[in-house]
């Protein structure tokens, strides 16, 4: 499994791999933004916590169809799934390989971005544990809708439509914490819920999605 | 010499659809078997079924699915990553022996550092067959192993099946081309043929139609 982890760790850095295209993407949106709605700190501050939380959202979904798809298009899905690695730990491993190459950079980069959009300082150390906490199920939520697509000719929109609407728990938690540290309040309670959602789909998803392959393979 | 895989009266099914049917072989270490039969026949669907990837339609298989190493028509290899990179991927995925001698075997030591995305056809078909060595696995469940190689690399094939079953291993290959291995048992699948009157056209239950 460790070999797999870092087979995919390579993938990913080596020549279009994908590497930082999410945080590229999530640079873009945090630089539009202020174009759009106004350059007035008062209101970016206001939206600053939806901004960056959907941001990073739809930057976990843009490498997400990678996580199956290229697998299954030259064969390595057939033998993984004929090799010694259970299909559960495999959906495990991919997923966090998604995570380190897509949710690590943007958790680590996102103080920056929040100052782009005026977030109060108080509320950057809530940021990052939100997105922290958050955007593990983000990927493993994605491995998921992969795994139902996977063999699909232009799976990739049908899994945005399966993933997205997964996405709105997550996504009301992980702002909620953010906004609660903006106002100065104590943005725990939501934390504390967001890490329950991602234990949960720590826990459920690696066998719905070995499953889903399972029944996508045959 | 012990029986290493053996199926009865099997049935399989690709997209709903009976394939072949009434197939029984026994394959034993040290022996490789050869499936013939026209194109669309369920020389792939048979293979993916002993492979394990999908359930029998009908009969059973006896085999133990971490005997079986299984080469599909896609070779499995990495672009980015070079030869070695990418043998060396799959002898820690499956614990095997060490990829050097495999690299030996199908003539790709001079090749090792390139990336597998400059390989020719050919080169990537000897990059996939080198994976079956370092699996160390004893059955190779093998799906038309010879496409794109030239005469010289279907000898170092037909070597290593022959070295694999001297270590009591077995193979079970579909293929239309002449492989060099004429102590090979052939199994002509176009008698086996699922007739058009079978009765379970219709999947008889949700499990059968998705699984």
């Amino acid at each position: 499994m460790l070999a797999l982890l870092i087979r995919d760790l390579r993938l990913a850095t080596r020549a279009g791999g994908g590497f930082g295209l999410g945080l590229a993407f999530f640079l873009i949106v945090c630089t539009l933004v202020p174009f759009g709605v106004g350059p007035e700190g008062g209101t970016l501050a206001l939206i600053a916590p939806g901004i960056l939380w959907v941001g990073a959202l739809l930057a976990c979904l843009l490498s997400l169809d990678r996580i199956f798809a290229l697998d299954w298009e030259d064969g390595s899905l057939d033998l993984l799934a004929t090799a010694p690695v259970p299909m559960e730990g495999a959906v495990l491993v991919k997923a966090a390989a998604h995570w380190i190459t897509t949710g690590l950079p943007l958790v680590v980069a996102a103080p920056v971005f929040g100052i782009l959009l005026h977030l109060p300082s108080g509320a950057q150390g809530w940021l990052v544990a939100a997105l922290l906490l958050g955007t593990p199920a983000l990927s493993m939520l994605g491995a998921f809708g992969a795994a139902l697509t996977v063999g699909l000719r232009r799976g990739g929109l049908l899994m945005s439509l399966l993933v997205l609407p997964l996405y709105v728990p997550t996504l009301i938690f992980g702002a909620e914490a953010v906004r609660r540290g903006a106002a100065g309040g104590d943005g725990t309670t939501p934390l504390v819920l967001l890490a329950g959602i991602t234990l949960a789909t720590l826990a459920a998803i690696p066998f719905a999605a070995a499953g889903a392959l399972r029944v996508n393979l045959r | 010499m012990g029986v290493l895989v053996q199926a009865h009266d099997l049935a399989v099914s690709r997209g709903g659809r009976r394939a072949v049917e009434g197939v029984g072989f026994t394959l034993s270490a040290g022996e490789a078997l050869i499936l013939r039969g026209p194109n669309g026949i369920g020389k792939t669907t048979l293979l993916r079924t002993v492979a394990g990837l999908q359930p029998p339609a009908g009969g059973r298989i006896e085999a133990d699915p971490d005997a079986i190493a299984y080469a599909a028509h896609a070779d499995g290899l990495k672009g980015a990553l070079s030869v070695a990179e990418n043998l060396r991927f799959w002898r820690d995925v499956f614990g095997g022996p060490p990829v050097e001698p495999a690299l030996e075997a199908m003539n790709l030591t001079q090749l090792a550092g390139r990336p597998a995305a400059m390989l020719s056809a050919g080169q990537k078909r000897r990059l996939g067959l080198a994976r079956l060595l370092v699996t160390g696995r004893p059955v190779w469940v093998l799906d038309e192993p010879t496409v794109s190689l030239d005469a010289g690399s279907v000898a170092l094939f037909a070597d290593a099946v022959r070295a694999h079953l001297a270590a009591q291993g077995a193979a079970l290959i579909a293929t239309h081309i002449d492989l060099g291995l004429p102590e090979a048992r052939v199994l002509d699948l176009g008698a086996h043929r699922a007739t058009a009157t079978a009765p379970s056209r219709a999947p008889a239950s949700f499990d059968e139609a998705f699984g």
